[in-house]
């Protein structure tokens, strides 16, 4: 089944595998626009660069080529320290650099190209006047120790987006310097042990649902604590009544996605909240949801005293291939004044300042837990994130929120008799829809169905994510799709579930068509290649590797 | 609104196939009490791609960018020239807007250049091996301490005084909770690094001595006697570089000792940024420890043709499958700015970099002997790369605010760096680059030499 877009335009001659005509090998490896491109070892050489300098110095430095016109010269200040010997640095031209880097791009699927409905990722589309904004020069040339008078503005925009996010959440607080999710998690977590210890209070367990991201429970053992499973109940939420059985003076806190990985609300949020602080013991929200009800509900109403937000996700600052991201935390009444040092506050006045260590005093925050990074946070970042909320308003956000839920329970819906939704008789789910691997061929896994959807021109959904579904395919489409790209998709996931289910063992050799086909995992862990060395002569023995076993 | 494409029909049409009402049936589960019922009051409504961009234009003309300036800031930020195509590249949407590489098939173009960039940093630092980046020099910094915990089974670290202030906060807010025990000092204003009083501090319970290289004061400190020191205790060697430009000019820790090699990526191709996004470096010289680093590596295989293909590999150490036995909780990372250090690497090579290093080596040199000759400054340094140490023989940090109302940035005043040591006040660190011109320096002289008498 081919899916029509808007137009009604689709495909002339739909085929499978076996419809393809193989056509003659080439010379090059490359089929036509399917390119294939050397390392940057094996075309570069030290001798090349696409840098001129105005004058490139005079010093008795090894492998720097004299000048032809000195200005003025000095004798070196490096002593002994000179470096000795080849650095093995190959250069490339600025064509072949640009074509090098453009050859590798185009084998990479990108939000630009397609849906890129990873789960719990959040890829939406990344408007393209945060890049400019964040390019501005007062924004991207100024040094984070200039003189504060001197970055009045870069102030201006932190403390603009820390009020929208206190606003957004409804909560008290917020820790701007956190670098991505899980240094957000770590702060919250370390805000959470600062509160603890102030009252003397030496609680060693934090309390993480099985289906958490994996950064949570790593996160608490990180600062410190012992990590112990919450239950679940048969419809993927905390199972509160086992929590409150667990719950007493050893428990620091609880560490809750919500919505949570399974795409669903955690109803009794506040009811958990309650139970928890009543034990003396915080909550922790990890934020990587809050695309599903930024404006629609506060999370500072649930009772939660901390929760990161991912710009990179919510706020559309791009996820560059693996960051970098930007992780604010909101912080509760009870934690705000335990948060880390930077941040800003605005005077009587309306000035703002920056508060660290030698002010923190003078403007009322002397218990902040310390610092977290250098410098005062993802300023990059904080520049995209706020053009993109100013661009949306409140009233935007809002229909963010509901587009995003709309969109994912469109999918659900529209796939839910073939594709089995464990969670899906229980009602609607937030902003993704989960399905598992029940009712497949013999055989056929979540993965052969991934890599066959990569054949249909998409990205795969999260796959074997959240751990309590069997061959969990977590689906997370985003507002930023059209609902006809949402049908093409749904199209696409069908056909591929449908032979999933048949058993079509084609599927197993899936994907056919993208640059490389499955890439043996398992020889890359047991013999590690992390580094390009230069290959050993021909009929010379291989370069033995030196990688401890395990 | 411009980035949401459905229609009002489109969503009718949707609700319809769902079988719900209205949207707020899809909120149901969200307790009615807490859901709110408009926008958010009290906060503006959505806006024009014109009226955001004169907004936020407006605020970045609140700040004095760089490049406006005569420029000498650094400590830990670099200022340099960062080739107009590097910028280019990191735009392509295949690279910008691509997600961590979980799908190799489709990723192979973030794969080989995460490959291509872990390559290129092992030779820079002189390391066998280096991942795939972290959030930043400081944090790498802290995650290193950690590591050599790991593979000591010693809880004690030693930070050399010459350690960034911040990064020795950041490492001691780490410590305070993991129970490590930290031993670090402030700076002393010598004109030589003091191998021999560290030396003096090195005991057998530490699993790692720190070192930065070139120090906060942009002192060269003389690595391979430290590292035999700590090697002697059963200790491991880790340097923090944050100029990554001076590897051009000095030699590697790697080739001197190092076992763990961190340090802040910023000056290839990233841009100050007020400090961040920046990119964390992160390398170990013994192979055997790979599988106690932190943060992702990508590898080399083959696809099911046998064609050689990368990978994300050795996952076992991360969190998304050991979750609290992880090496780190590290999960996203500084891709993007590990591109741009990638391209601009290249667009160097061994020559350009070796070229720019002089380059940088020669403006130094040239704005020290300058400054010397400025009634009241000293000169602390006997070794520097593009940093080092003037006395002023006053407040340094008050002699900065003046020269920044005259559009002079001076440098990082230790001050800034260090509020409360009274015995640094007068202290104030110039870093000088290719950006940095001759006239420039002559322009902080004048002014330095207007304001000191």
């Amino acid at each position: 089944m081919n899916a029509p877009n808007k137009s009604g335009w689709k495909p002339e001659s739909p085929v499978g595998h076996e419809g393809v005509h193989e056509g003659p090998a080439t010379v090059t490896g490359n089929r036509a626009l399917m390119l294939e491109e050397p390392l940057i070892f094996e075309i570069g050489t030290t001798e090349t660069t696409g840098v001129d300098f105005e004058f490139a110095g005079n010093l008795d430095l090894a492998g720097v080529e004299q000048p032809a016109k000195p200005t003025q010269n000095v004798p070196s200040r490096l002593g002994s320290h000179a470096r000795k010997g080849e650095i093995g640095l190959p250069g490339l031209t600025e064509p072949e650099t640009v074509r090098h880097y453009t050859r590798l791009s185009r084998q990479n699927y990108a939000i630009d190209l397609g849906l890129f409905p990873l789960g719990s990722c959040t890829m939406k589309h990344n408007p393209r006047l945060n890049e400019k904004v964040a390019r501005m020069p007062g924004f991207a040339d100024v040094h984070p120790l200039q003189p504060v008078d001197t970055v009045r503005g870069a102030l201006e925009v932190m403390n603009e987006l820390a009020h929208w996010l206190l606003k957004l959440t409804g909560m008290h607080g917020v820790a701007m310097s956190p670098k991505a999710g899980a240094h957000g998690e770590l702060c919250g977590i370390l805000c959470i042990r600062a509160a603890l210890e102030a009252r003397g209070d030496a609680r060693k367990v934090i309390l993480v649902p099985e289906s958490a991201h994996g950064t949570n429970p790593a996160t608490a053992a990180f600062a410190g604590y012992e990590v112990e499973d919450i239950p679940a109940t048969a419809e993927g939420r905390v199972d509160l009544e086992a929590l409150k059985q667990r719950l007493g003076p050893d428990v620091a806190g609880v560490m809750i996605t919500n919505p949570n990985t399974c795409g669903l609300f955690e109803r009794d949020m506040k009811a958990i909240s309650d139970a928890v602080h009543a034990a003396g013991g915080f909550v922790y929200c990890d934020g990587a949801n809050f695309n599903a009800i930024v404006g629609k509900v506060r999370p500072g109403d649930l009772g939660v005293d901390a929760m990161h937000i991912n710009l990179h996700k919510t706020f559309s600052t791009p996820h560059g291939g693996g960051g970098p991201g930007s992780g604010p935390v909101v912080l509760s009444e009870a934690l705000a004044p335990f948060g880390p040092l930077p941040y800003t506050a605005r005077d009587g006045d309306g000035v703002v300042h920056l508060v660290e260590e030698e002010n923190a005093d003078e403007f009322e925050h002397p218990r902040a837990f310390g610092r977290m990074t250098a410098f005062h946070g993802q300023m990059g970042m904080f520049t995209r994130a706020l053009t993109y909320i100013l661009s949306h308003g409140a009233d935007g956000l809002k229909q963010v929120a509901e587009d995003a839920v709309l969109n994912a329970n469109y999918v659900l819906r529209s796939l839910d008799e073939v594709l089995d939704a464990p969670f899906g008789p229980s009602g609607p789910c937030m902003h993704e829809a989960l399905f598992s691997d029940k009712g497949f061929g013999e055989g056929m896994s979540t993965l052969d169905l991934a890599k066959g959807l990569i054949d249909e021109g998409f990205h795969p959904m999260t796959m074997y994510f959240p751990l309590v579904v069997h061959g969990a395919m977590l689906v997370e489409p985003t507002e930023t799709e059209s609902k006809a790209g949402l049908d093409q998709f749904i199209a696409a996931l069908r056909s591929v579930a449908e032979r999933a289910k048949a058993g079509d063992e084609s599927l197993k050799a899936s994907p056919y068509y993208a640059p490389r086909r499955r890439l043996d995992e398992t020889q890359a862990a047991r013999k590690p290649v992390l580094a390009w060395k230069e290959p050993s002569p021909p009929g010379g023995p291989a370069a033995p590797s030196e990688v401890g076993g395990r | 609104m411009r980035y949401l494409p459905l229609t009002d029909t489109d969503r009718s049409a949707m609700l319809e196939t769902i079988g719900a009402s209205d949207i707020d049936a899809l909120f149901a589960d969200v307790p009615e009490e807490a859901r709110l019922s408009g926008p958010i009051e009290g906060l503006p409504m959505h806006a024009s791609e014109m009226a955001v961009e004169k907004h936020m234009r407006r605020l970045s003309k609140k700040n004095l960018a760089a490049a406006d300036a005569a420029f000498f800031l650094g400590a830990g930020a670099y200022r340099h020239h960062v080739p107009a195509s590097v910028d280019h590249i990191i735009q392509r949407g295949e690279f910008l807007t691509a997600y961590t590489p979980y799908q190799p098939e489709i990723a192979q173009g973030t794969l080989q250049m995460l490959f291509e960039f872990q390559s290129q940093v092992a030779r820079l630092y002189g390391c066998a091996v280096a991942n795939a980046s972290m959030y930043d020099g400081s944090t790498a910094c802290w995650e290193a301490i950690s590591m050599a915990g790991r593979i000591t089974k010693k809880r004690r670290a030693l930070l050399s005084r010459g350690l960034h202030p911040h990064y020795v906060n950041v490492v001691e807010t780490m410590a305070k909770f993991t129970g490590d025990d930290i031993a670090s000092d402030w700076p002393r204003l010598e004109a030589q690094y003091d191998e021999d009083a560290l030396i003096a501090q090195m005991t057998d319970d530490m699993s790692c001595v720190v070192v930065q290289y070139p120090d906060i004061l942009g002192r060269l400190p003389d690595l391979q006697k430290i590292a035999d020191a700590a090697h002697d205790k059963g200790a491991l060697l880790i340097v923090a570089n944050t100029e990554p430009v001076a590897l051009g000019a000095i030699e590697a820790p790697g080739n001197l000792g190092a076992d763990i090699v961190v340090g802040e990526g910023q000056a290839i191709g990233v841009g100050l940024q007020f400090g961040g996004p920046y990119l964390g470096l992160f390398a170990v010289t013994n192979e055997k420890h790979v599988r106690q680093m932190p943060g992702r590596l990508c590898g080399e295989t083959v696809d099911a043709e046998g064609k050689r293909g990368f990978v994300l590999t050795l996952s076992t150490r991360e969190q998304h499958i050991r979750r609290e036995k992880a090496t780190s909780n590290i999960c996203t990372n500084s891709g993007l700015c590990a591109l741009a250090f990638s391209v601009h690497m290249t667009l160097l090579g061994e020559k350009g970099l070796r070229a720019l290093a002089a380059e940088n080596h020669r403006l130094a040199c040239l704005a020290a002997d300058r400054l010397a000759q400025v009634p009241g400054v000293t000169v602390l340094n006997e070794s520097f790369f593009n940093e080092f140490t003037v006395r002023l023989g006053q407040d340094a940090r008050a002699v900065v605010r003046r020269l920044a109302d005259d559009g002079v940035l001076a440098g990082v005043s230790l001050g800034r760096l260090y509020p409360n040591r009274e015995e640094l006040a007068d202290g104030l660190v110039v870093a000088v680059t290719e950006t940095t011109s001759e006239q420039d320096i002559e322009t902080l002289a004048a002014a330095l030499e207007e304001t000191l008498t």
